[in-house]
Parts: C-alpha cells; structure tokens; sequence
C-alpha cells in the first residue's frame, strides 16, 4: 500500500490523521495485508460464498412500530449533542 | 469461587444470608480488588443495595437468579446506565432501552453490580485497547487478563461477580476466560439476541457466559437464550435427548483437529492438553485425529470480514445522532473531526482496513474470496461432526502475556485469536474449560460442538469438567 492509497483510504473513511499516523498505518496495514494474502492459496474455484447460517429464515413482520409511546423518542433525541424541538440539527452542508 | 449460583440460591431461601449481605460483599470484594484489577467502568452500588433490600422483602424467591449478582459487559445496553463500548465516541452515552439478555435478567431480579471494561468496541485480546485504561489479570496484575471480554473474565476470577455477561466475536469470551482460569462460553449464533448488543462485526457477534462453572453457565443460558422479536438472526438451540444428562462418556467421539495441534501454539500447552486428554480417555471417551485443512486460513478470513462488517457499523458514529461530538465547519469536516479525534488507534486501523478491502477493485480480491473460504471452514466443520460428537482444542495459543508485550505488534495480537475464531466464522457453540496452570499460569481447553447443540455440548462439558477437576 502506498502513501497516496492511505490517504485515499482515509479520505473515504472519514477519518482525520496526521502525516506521521498516516505513516506508521501505512507499514501496519501492509503487514496485515501481507498476512491475510495467505487466503490466495485456497482453492476457491466454485465456492459459493458463505452469507449467512443456513439456519436462519427470513422474518417478516407488519411495518408498524413496536413502541407506542412517545417516551423512547424522547430518550434518543435527548442523546443528540445538537437538536432543536423535537430535530436532530444537522451541520451545514453548503457555505 | 464463594458463590455458586445455586449455592446463593439455597443460602438466601435458608435465610443464611440475606441479599443485602450478599451484594456489601461482592460490592466490599471490588472495593479491595478493582482498584488494581480495573474491570468495572461503572458500578451501580446504591441500586444493587436498594435492589437487594427489596428482594430481602419477598416472600418467596421467584427464580434461582433472584438476587444473583452479576457484570454486564459495557457494549451490551442496560436502560438508563453509560454505555461505552470502551470508547470515548460514547463515554456519555446512555442506553435507552436494554439488551434482550440484560432485560431477561432484569425480569428474574438478578442483580447487575455494573458495567465491565473491554477493548474498544470488543476489538482486541488484551483488554490494553480499552479507552479507559488496560484491565489486570487478577491471578497476576503483570500479565493482561486476555480479551476483548477483560473485566468480565478478570470480575468473575477474582469474585467481583457471580458471573458476567460479555460478547464473543472471535474468542472475545472464551480467551479471557482461559487467560483468567474461569469459564467461557459462546453459544450458537443466535442462540441469545443480540438486540442491545453495540456491533462490531454482526455476522460473528454473539452474547455469551463467563462463569465459575460451567452448571452456572448453564442456569443463566436458560435464562437469557431464545428467539426474540427484536432480533431476527436469534433462534431457538435444539432440547438436549436425554434431558439433563449427556451421552455417556463411554459413547463419545472427540475429534483432534490436526490442524488445532501444531506449529505455533506454545508446547508447554499441547502438553497439559494430552495430559487432560489421557484424563478422559481413562473415562473412556474416544478421540479420533481430523483433518480440517481450512482452519489455518481462519484469523485471515477474520481479519478481512471482521473490519469489512465493522467500518460499515462504525459508519453509524458521525457525531450527528448520538455519542460524542466534536465543534467543526460543516457536516464533512465534523465527520473527520469527530471520527478522527474519539476512536482509538486500533479501531481506527481495522476501519481503515475495511474500507480498504471493501473498495473498488479490491471487493473480489479479498471480501468475495473471504466469503468463499468462510464456506469452505463450515464445510470442514460439517463433514467433521459426521465423524465425531465434538471438537477439542487449546483455547489459546500460548499463556497470557505480560501487559505491553503484544501492543505495539498487531499480527501478532491478531493470532491470539487462532483456535477461537473458526467457531465464529461457522457459527457454532464453544466452550473453554480451566485445564490447568503451567508456571502458574491457566491454560484453559476449548470444546466446540455443532450448530444448536449447545444444550448437548454444555452436559457434557460438566461431565468433562467434574473428571479434571477430580
């Protein structure tokens, strides 16, 4: 992995660092790769990939909300760091 | 270990102690030990007491939990409590609701003492990636307790809690437990919700037990398994056939996967393991060698579907809905700046990890092949448990370590989790056992048994684990 390709990696991580943490990951992360090239010695031709446990089924269910007070509303609005009334504020996306 | 569950159970009933006596305690023990050991984030003294009192109060006691204390993990929600998840993107974080298991116990008037430390975000096997300081392991403060469950396996060994609560993702339960010389168990996926459980990776996420042994394992899986609503991955595990006791020891299989006894676990264990092995075999079990060529690939697999399913998880902490958040220009610039200044350098590196194997061009190269080499481990699991009951391993690879000693090295870190992790990847039901002390250090024993036996493989290990501790 290059310097650029951990920057890119960052950027679209959403993840702010400074020049000397971009570093030290680039050598952490090309380790780590390095280790995990080992799967490109399984024979993987016609495998299906593996999803989920072959016990699980689909659940449906009516789409109508479990809760039916408003208390739990409430409860996470309140653990917004910014709100206004009953919004949670986002920040600005235009200047 | 002072209390058992069922030991608590009778004492309260006998009126030999009362609950408040019983909770002052356990609280008495954490005030002497914690300082040092560091496995509770938060304690709720004043309510235990309180709860306690009222119990004091009934009549009769509803359930065998009724006044049972026990520690909560601190990514598995408990309504009105701080959640941290170990991190301080949600150090003022307060749960709105509870975690099914932890609603279950509730309901039972189990008492929860507080919230136990991890790794941030259940990533590590150390404890040491706790944003709030390493935990200790309480049979030696040098050594790391093992992780990422560290103050559940350390609370439970140094008689904190009766028992604890704690999540197991690639051995997050049963390493610290075999680090700590207690008992870990994590159960089918699916087997306990995971509604209220913070996720890390959501295919391999599982609730489980840590315990002094292995029949207050079994109490509290009653208490806490089964389908729920809010999860629509739980299921209910099969009825073992004989109830209440397992195959005869006569008529097992244990199978030894080659593969699970081989270069790169420490010696010294694969002795005490053929020492414990010899133990059985006296009792008449039989073992038979496997060959599971696919589980070496197991931690790689890992640690490609693990940061893939986590950076898309941790997607969720952009400072806008919940947890912390930090002063910024813009919604962009508060993503960076929040996600950059609150999560800790190891989930930092595993988000950029995930992004980095699912980004395009590389999805086939290393997400797609993953997958493919996930099925060909279930696959070998599969054709495995036609040959035998279950599988027995190490637990860990080599004895805890001392703190510091794995920090800075992560592929090193990452194959703690060598002979825990294949369970995860198929979804299957594993128990470590304490098989002993090897310069008094514990080295614990992994049994692994197929998808929804647990109630099978939990019998049995009691049998097993009454034969070793003979």
């Amino acid at each position: 992995m290059n310097f650029e390709e951990v920057k890119h990696i960052a950027k679209l991580a959403r993840l702010d660092f400074e020049k000397e943490e971009l570093l030290s990951l680039q050598k952490e992360l090309s380790l780590i790769l390095d280790y995990i090239n080992k799967l490109k010695e399984v024979d993987v031709k016609g495998v299906e990939p593996y999803c989920y446990s072959s016990l699980l089924k689909n659940v449906f269910r009516e789409d109508k909300a479990f809760f039916k007070n408003n208390e739990i509303k409430k409860d996470l609005l309140d653990l917004a760091p910014e709100k206004t009334d009953s919004f949670v504020k986002v920040k600005s996306v235009f200047k | 270990m002072r209390y058992s569950i069922k030991k608590i159970a009778q004492g309260l009933s006998n009126k030999e102690f009362s609950c408040k006596e019983l909770v002052e305690d356990y609280l008495e023990t954490i005030a002497k030990k914690d300082k040092n050991i560091n496995s509770y984030l938060s304690l709720f003294s004043d309510k235990a007491l309180k709860q306690a009192e009222e119990i004091d109060k009934l009549e009769k006691k509803p359930s065998f939990l009724t006044g049972v204390p026990l520690a909560v993990k601190d990514n598995i929600l408990v309504k009105g409590e701080v959640s941290t998840a170990g991190s301080r993107i949600l150090e003022n974080y307060r749960a709105p609701y509870s975690a099914t298991a932890v609603r279950k116990l509730e309901k039972l008037q189990a008492i929860i003492l507080g919230k136990t430390n991890l790794d941030e975000f259940a990533c590590g096997s150390s404890g040491e990636h706790s944003a709030f300081g390493s935990t200790k392991n309480p049979l030696n403060c040098e050594y790391v307790p093992g992780g990422s469950s560290s103050g559940s396996a350390a609370a439970v060994s140094a008689d904190m809690a009766c028992f604890a609560l704690g999540s197991d993702t690639a051995g997050s339960i049963r390493l610290p437990a075999s680090f700590c010389n207690v008992v870990g168990f994590k159960p089918s996926y699916g087997a306990i919700s995971r509604y209220g459980l913070i996720a890390l990776a959501s295919s391999l996420d599982q609730i489980g037990i840590i315990a002094n042994s292995v029949e207050d394992i079994e109490i509290v899986f009653e208490a806490v398994r089964g389908k729920d609503r809010f999860d629509s991955t739980s299921l209910e595990v099969e009825e073992a056939k004989a109830k209440g006791k397992g195959k005869a020891l006569k008529d097992l299989v244990i199978g030894l996967p080659k593969e699970f006894f081989t270069k790169g676990i420490d010696k010294e264990i694969l002795e005490l393991v053929e020492n414990r092995i010899k133990d059985l075999q006296a009792q008449g079990i039989k073992f038979k060698e496997l060959e599971m060529p696919h589980l070496q690939y197991g931690v790689a697999c890992y640690y490609i579907i693990m940061p893939a399913e986590l950076s898309s998880n941790l997607a969720r902490y952009d400072g806008i809905k919940y947890g912390s958040s930090k002063q910024a220009n813009g919604l962009i610039d508060g993503y960076f700046k929040t996600r950059g200044g609150f999560f800790g350098e190891e989930i930092k590196r595993r988000i950029m990890l995930g992004t980095y194997v699912l980004s395009s061009g590389y999805y086939d190269a290393y997400y797609l092949r993953a997958l493919r080499v996930r099925s060909k481990i279930v696959r070998d699991f599969e054709q495995s448990f036609q040959k035998v009951d279950f599988i027995l391993s190490p637990t860990a690879p080599f004895l805890p370590f001392k703190l510091g000693q794995k920090v800075n090295d992560p592929v090193s870190m990452y194959l703690s989790d060598l002979l825990t992790v294949p369970a995860n990847l198929a979804g299957l039901p594993a128990i470590s056992l304490p098989a002993g002390k090897i310069d008094e250090l514990p080295a614990g024993i992994q049994l692994i048994a197929p998808a929804l036996k647990d109630k099978a493989l939990l019998s049995t290990a009691k049998q097993i684990e009454k034969i070793w501790t003979q």
